[in-house]
């Protein structure tokens, strides 16, 4: 008893963070979609494709109380049997969505936030480049790299 | 029969709400109408208004199961199951908390001790039957009177005490029901009094249940912890009391799950964990407390989770949890029906989509663990057969009911007993039990408003379908969807969608869709590698040949027979071998761009036009014919570019497109004269894929191509503008090339010079002449020349009204004439011939004014290089802006015969009437002639009054007078005015030529106050006087109305002359009459002399001043001094 409780902390500790990680434009069509492992790409794209309902139906909530700070962390959008979705909306309305584990427990709504925050600031690295044309899907290794740190096993 | 084939099907007696039985005893239902209509009474209109009970009609010898000796100990108990699968049953149906016995008494019945002793045996046997249980008895009397009121019938009071006593009854349980009017009045009283009974009924057997705790332990008797803590909920339910009922349905949740579980005794845990899950979780619904009911779901969820039994059923396992997710979704559903209010996030929606998950699951594991048992023989005597047909208890095995033991207890059996319930998995229609629940699913997302959910289940709604082989419906979902996931632009799920959409097409032979799904998925959005890409487009030639394309790969096979036969009969139909697609709903792979190379073309320049076409597959597609029409239809021909028809040959490569490269055609054609001034808009492009003898198929775009993906991707290049300069301009970039689909033709430009001559400003009424010079610059003659003048529109709508306009000076322009001149031939033109045209604008407002003049005309044109001639019409605009001021301005005035300027003039006196002509033209006019003409009464007193002006010519600011001497006799409403007549001018500018017309102004005089007097006075003198010579001074007084009047005349006393005569005199004047005074003067000093002044008082006209007389009478005169050697006889005469 003791070792399987030990052997599944462990793995806790090792688990990934994030298993999915999307950018998506203003008009709803993805940037960057990125999740581990590979293979299960297209089921993916489904589960941040649909989590978009939850997020236009937030933004259009927003929008009726006409307060102009909104808060661009959306929370948990989705709460599916494998995986939790959460939503974040950058003033320009383009969305990030980070799709984690739904065994994974040991996850704050603080950690998410700061996972959103190093996404939002990456894009904006990205959207400040002067070759990259913005509507474009993301090809930059720089991000590349600040998503695959969202995903390794830390 | 076996007890399979809805394991997890929850029992009827579950899902109902349980409410407490009572059976109605001794009604005959049959032979008597007040029976039956007690019972209509009570079944009838149950509304939930009434107390919740269940009513069944039971015969009076109702024979009640035999009630079994309880235990009184457990000690020795092992308990074979959970709880057995009557035990809801019959406490819902079976066994009643209220036996009611229905007798007609009577209190005034004469054989009263005959029919007591009847009743009690009635009851009696109710009684023997319920031996040994808690039911309660009750009797009902019916009655045919009305019953007194309590307390005062004393003979009912004692009867009912003696019967009573002869059933054992309490007071409480007889009852009287008296056969009125009223009867359900009665009835829903006698309800109430029944549903007091029964909840003390099922308070003593819950409390009864709840006493055996005491004699259990925990470690045989475990199960009993679940079963007593089900049935006290069930009691208290049936009590009606829900709120402990869920208390102890909590309880026996958290029992269920301290049982240990293993493979033998799991299903029956399972099994019964759901039971009680639904009895909480739609408990917590009815109590208005769905977050409860959702954690509960979730713990339960979470804890059956791992509880998955033997591998060799697992599908079973999934079924299970299928089932527990539909059910709550349908709890769900229920509760929102009665008024509770989901959100986008926590819906039945959620709950149907992972029972469908689940489902496919079980689907697989079935597949997994059953395929391999294809031939294996169901095994005999079946082992899923009980012999009553039924279970002992819920969700034990058929095959070892009653066994609680870890371990099976015939290894044998219990493998033949796991083999027949595989065989039974194999039969199971899984995509039946998905689909539905999907479309549950699909609906509740629909509902709240989660379109793409909703789009995902659509899909594998589609993709089931597919697995059940129904590609009609798969195919139609997927089509229903596509569009979204094309709007949406998720290029990966639409790919995936279109591979399995493609699998439909090709096993059902739809050509049609086959093609268009195939030129989607070779297309640039499609994310399948080039070598699938090859693969598809081989088959999309071979479909073009008309043969049967290579089939998609993982279809099954027996499938596949059946579309090669449904291929090879859509080749024999030679009906409908050409296939049209509307390339705007797609992103096929090839791609069209057409533009006009300019906004628009002269009419006699050819109109050009160019077109590219990239192909995005891997090998070069072949097409065989490329039009574009336009929205006149009279350039299709022309322009109907079959490349056959173009001046180069066309070699093999330009029919023929390579992937990735960019093919360009150009066209040219000449537009329509008739078509000058409009748009040309290119309304669709064809390309023609496959021969005759195979299949056609035409690429149709709407407009000048481009498709579902383009307008985005051009959004995109223009952001990114400043890359694409980069390119080598080699191999056109494909993202540089715009569509142009309209461009407009213009008019040829005119090549003829315009002016206009004309000496400014205008004078109002004047003719005044524009000469329109123009000259021919074109190399060839032109012909059909017409001039139009008219007003520049968007001006004063007023203009056109005094504005007119004539080509002949010598005719009187007059308001008749128009406003405008249109299309005035004026022949044909050799080149660079110049001609005149005089245009003559008479205004007779002062403003300004712009004309518009143009000269339009027909000269033959080349157009480009091929010698097309082409006739067309040119026209060349000029404004002209024209000021009109007045030429002069007129004042009039009056004078008295004496020169003096007079405001009114009297009747019958002669005045002076002198008009004024000031110049205000900037040039010199001379004026011909002036002319009065008189109105009546006014009158010349010299006959035809004469004109001074003449041959007059006047600077600017220089005046011009004319005068006349007129007269008007008395006219009655003088006071208000007398017209005079007008004064017309004859006139034409100096610089004019003698032949000229003159211009005729005519001008009103103003009206004048006539005023009558009543006296007129004449004085007659000399011209002169001299001094010392007498002066003979005669007034005549005439009187002018018709009635006498008198006169008091008086002369004033003047230094400069003596006179003779009467000083004051007064004198009557007969109406129209006439009277003399004579004076005679004696001028004493020579000079200009004030004369003695007559004063006239006229005594009938008391207000009539003398100033209207002064003013006829002279005030002075001229004496000249005494002549000499004359002035003895001027004495002697005097």
């Amino acid at each position: 008893m003791f070792n399987v409780a030990t052997g599944g902390r462990r793995r806790r500790a090792f688990c990934t963070m994030a298993v999915c990680v999307a950018v998506i434009t203003k008009e709803n069509y993805p940037l960057y979609i990125s999740n581990v492992p590979a293979a299960n790409e297209l089921k993916f794209h489904y589960t941040v494709h649909t989590s978009l309902d939850v997020v236009e139906e937030k933004l259009s909530a927003v929008g009726k109380t006409t307060s102009d700070l909104r808060e661009l962390y959306l929370g948990l959008l989705y709460p599916t049997e494998d995986y939790k979705v959460y939503g974040y909306v950058a003033n320009t309305k383009v969305k990030f969505v980070i799709v984690i584990d739904s065994s994974n427990t040991s996850f704050r709504d603080n950690e998410i936030r700061s996972m959103f925050r190093k996404l939002h600031t990456a894009y904006t690295d990205v959207m400040c480049n002067p070759f990259y044309t913005p509507g474009d899907p993301i090809q930059s290794k720089t991000f590349d790299d600040v998503i695959s740190s969202m995903m390794q096993v830390c | 029969m076996p007890c399979v084939s809805n394991e997890w099907e929850l029992p009827p007696e579950l899902c109902c709400r349980p409410m407490p039985f009572v059976a109605l005893m001794g009604l005959d239902m049959i032979y008597n109408a007040v029976h039956r209509a007690i019972w209509e009474a009570f079944s009838a209109n149950r509304r939930t208004d009434r107390v919740p009970v269940s009513f069944k009609i039971l015969p009076g010898d109702h024979e009640f199961p035999k009630c079994r000796t309880k235990r009184t100990s457990y000690e020795w108990y092992i308990p074979k199951g959970i709880l057995k699968v009557g035990w809801m049953h019959k406490h819902l149906n079976v066994i009643p908390a209220v036996a009611v016995v229905f007798f007609e008494l009577d209190w005034d019945e004469p054989q009263w001790r005959e029919r007591q002793s009847e009743c009690s045996t009635r009851v009696e046997i109710v009684r023997q039957s319920l031996q040994g249980r808690g039911t309660k008895v009750a009797v009902v009397l019916i009655q045919k009177k009305a019953p007194l009121p309590p307390g005062e019938d004393l003979v009912a009071s004692e009867r009912a005490s003696t019967l009573c006593a002869a059933c054992e009854l309490s007071a409480k349980a007889l009852f009287v029901l008296p056969h009125t009017d009223h009867i359900v009045g009665y009835i829903i009283r006698l309800e109430n009094a029944f549903y007091e009974l029964s909840q003390g009924y099922y308070h003593a057997e819950a409390r009864k249940v709840k006493s055996h705790k005491e004699l259990l332990n925990r470690t045989t008797h475990q199960l009993l912890f679940v079963r007593h803590q089900f049935k006290i909920g069930f009691f208290c339910e049936l009590k009606q009391d829900t709120q402990t009922a869920l208390k102890h349905y909590k309880n026996a949740y958290s029992h269920v799950h301290e049982l240990r579980a293993y493979d033998t005794n799991v299903h029956e845990i399972k099994t019964f964990a759901g039971f009680i899950n639904y009895k909480i979780c739609r408990l917590c619904f009815q109590h208005n407390l769905p977050l409860d009911a959702i954690s509960q779901f979730r713990k339960h969820v979470d804890l059956c989770k791992t509880k998955s039994g033997s591998s060799e059923l697992a599908f079973e396992h999934a079924a299970w949890m299928a089932k527990q997710y539909s059910v709550f979704g349908d709890l769900f559903d229920e509760a929102i029906k009665l008024g509770l209010t989901a959100i986008q996030t926590q819906h039945p929606g959620f709950y149907y989509q992972q029972a469908a998950y689940r489902a496919q699951d079980r689907k697989k594991m079935a597949l997994q663990l059953c395929k391999p048992l294809a031939s294996v023989v169901y095994p005999l005597p079946d082992p899923l057969e009980t012999p009553s047909g039924k279970l002992d208890y819920f969700g034990q095995r058929p095959w070892r009911q009653g066994h609680q033991s870890i371990d099976p207890p015939d290894p044998a059996r219990e493998r033949e007993g796991i083999l027949a319930l595989q065989l039974h998995e194999r039969a199971v229609d899984h995509s039946g039990l998905i689909i539905p629940t999907l479309s549950s699913a699909v609906a509740q997302f629909k509902k709240y408003k989660c379109p793409r959910m909703k789009n995902y289940l659509m899909v594998q709604m589609g993709e089931e379908y597919y697995c059940a082989k129904d590609y009609t419906r798969s195919l139609t979902l997927f089509n229903y969807v596509l569009c979204e996931y094309r709007v949406e632009r998720w290029w990966m799920i639409l790919t995936s969608i279109l591979s399995t959409a493609l699998k439909c097409a090709f096993l059902m032979a739809q050509v049609q869709d086959y093609i268009t799904i195939s030129m989607e998925l070779l297309g640039r959005t499609s994310t399948l590698d080039d070598e699938r890409k090859s693969v598809i487009q081989k088959n999309l030639m071979k479909v073009l040949m008309n043969t049967c394309p290579d089939p998609e790969p993982a279809c099954d096979e027996a499938a596949i027979e059946v579309a090669k036969r449904l291929w090879k009969e859509a080749a024999s139909l030679k009906t409908n071998n050409m296939i049209t697609v509307e390339m705007q709903n797609y992103v096929p792979f090839v791609e069209c761009k057409a533009a006009f190379l300019q906004e628009s073309f002269s009419v006699d320049s050819p109109v050009k036009l160019q077109l590219s076409l990239r192909a995005g597959c891997p090998f070069p597609q072949r097409y065989s014919h490329l039009s574009v029409t336009f929205n006149n239809q009279a350039y299709n021909v022309s322009g109907s570019c079959d490349l056959s028809c173009t001046t180069e040959p066309p070699t093999e490569g330009e029919l023929c497109l390579l992937g990735g490269k960019v093919q360009r055609h150009d066209f040219s054609f000449v537009a329509e004269t008739s078509d000058t001034g409009k748009a040309i808009e290119i309304e669709s492009v064809r390309l023609e894929l496959g021969s005759e003898s195979g299949r056609r198929l035409v690429l149709h775009w709407l407009g000048a191509g481009g498709d579902a993906a383009s307008a985005r991707e051009a959004q995109q290049v223009s952001r990114s503008s400043r890359r694409l300069q980069h390119l080598p301009s080699e191999e056109p970039h494909w993202d540089s090339i715009s569509i142009r689909a309209s461009t407009l033709v213009q008019a040829r430009t005119p090549r003829l010079t315009l002016h206009v001559e004309h000496d400014p400003p205008a004078l109002s009424f004047e003719l005044f002449r524009l000469c329109v010079c123009t000259q021919s610059r074109e190399e060839q003659p032109v012909s059909d020349v017409q001039l139009t003048i008219s007003l520049q529109p968007g001006q004063d709508a007023n203009l056109s009204q005094t504005t007119h306009i004539t080509l002949d000076c010598n005719e009187q322009c007059d308001d008749s004439f128009p406003a405008f001149l249109h299309n005035i031939p004026l022949g044909n033109l050799q080149p660079g011939e110049r001609m005149e045209k005089d245009i003559f604008v008479k205004t007779t407002l002062v403003g300004s004014r712009i004309f518009v003049i143009s000269v339009a005309y027909t000269v033959t044109a080349m157009v480009g290089e091929g010698g097309h001639h082409l006739s067309c019409r040119c026209q060349q605009d000029e404004t002209v802006v024209i000021e009109t001021l007045q030429p002069f301005d007129m004042s009039v005035k009056h004078f008295s015969m004496k020169v003096e300027s007079m405001t009114r003039i009297y009747s019958d006196d002669p005045f002076l009437l002198q008009t004024n002509i000031l110049s205000l033209s900037p040039c010199p006019i001379t004026i011909a002639r002036g002319c009065f003409r008189l109105q009546p009464p006014m009158a010349s007193p010299d006959g035809d009054p004469a004109s001074h002006l003449k041959q007059v010519q006047l600077q600017k600011d220089e005046i011009g007078s004319d005068c006349c001497c007129l007269q008007c006799p008395p006219v009655p409403d003088g006071q208000s005015g007398v017209a005079m007549g007008t004064y017309t001018i004859f006139w034409k500018r100096s610089s004019a030529a003698p032949n000229d017309p003159l211009v005729t102004t005519v001008l009103t005089l103003p009206h004048v106050i006539v005023e009558t007097i009543p006296l007129y006075v004449h004085a007659e003198m000399p011209a002169f006087g001299r001094v010392r010579e007498v002066l003979p001074l005669r007034f005549q007084l005439h009187n002018r109305t018709a009635f006498v009047q008198e006169v008091e005349a008086t002369v004033t006393a003047s230094d400069a002359f003596m006179f003779s005569g009467n000083k004051l005199v007064r004198l009557r004047i007969l109406a129209g009459c006439e009277q003399e005074l004579l004076y005679n003067l004696y001028p004493l000093m020579p000079g200009f002399q004030a004369l003695p002044q007559l004063l006239l008082r006229l005594l009938h006209f008391p207000g009539a001043t003398n100033e209207a007389l002064q003013r006829l009478l002279p005030t002075h005169i001229f004496v000249k001094p005494q002549a000499r050697g004359t002035n003895s006889l001027t004495l002697a005469a005097g």
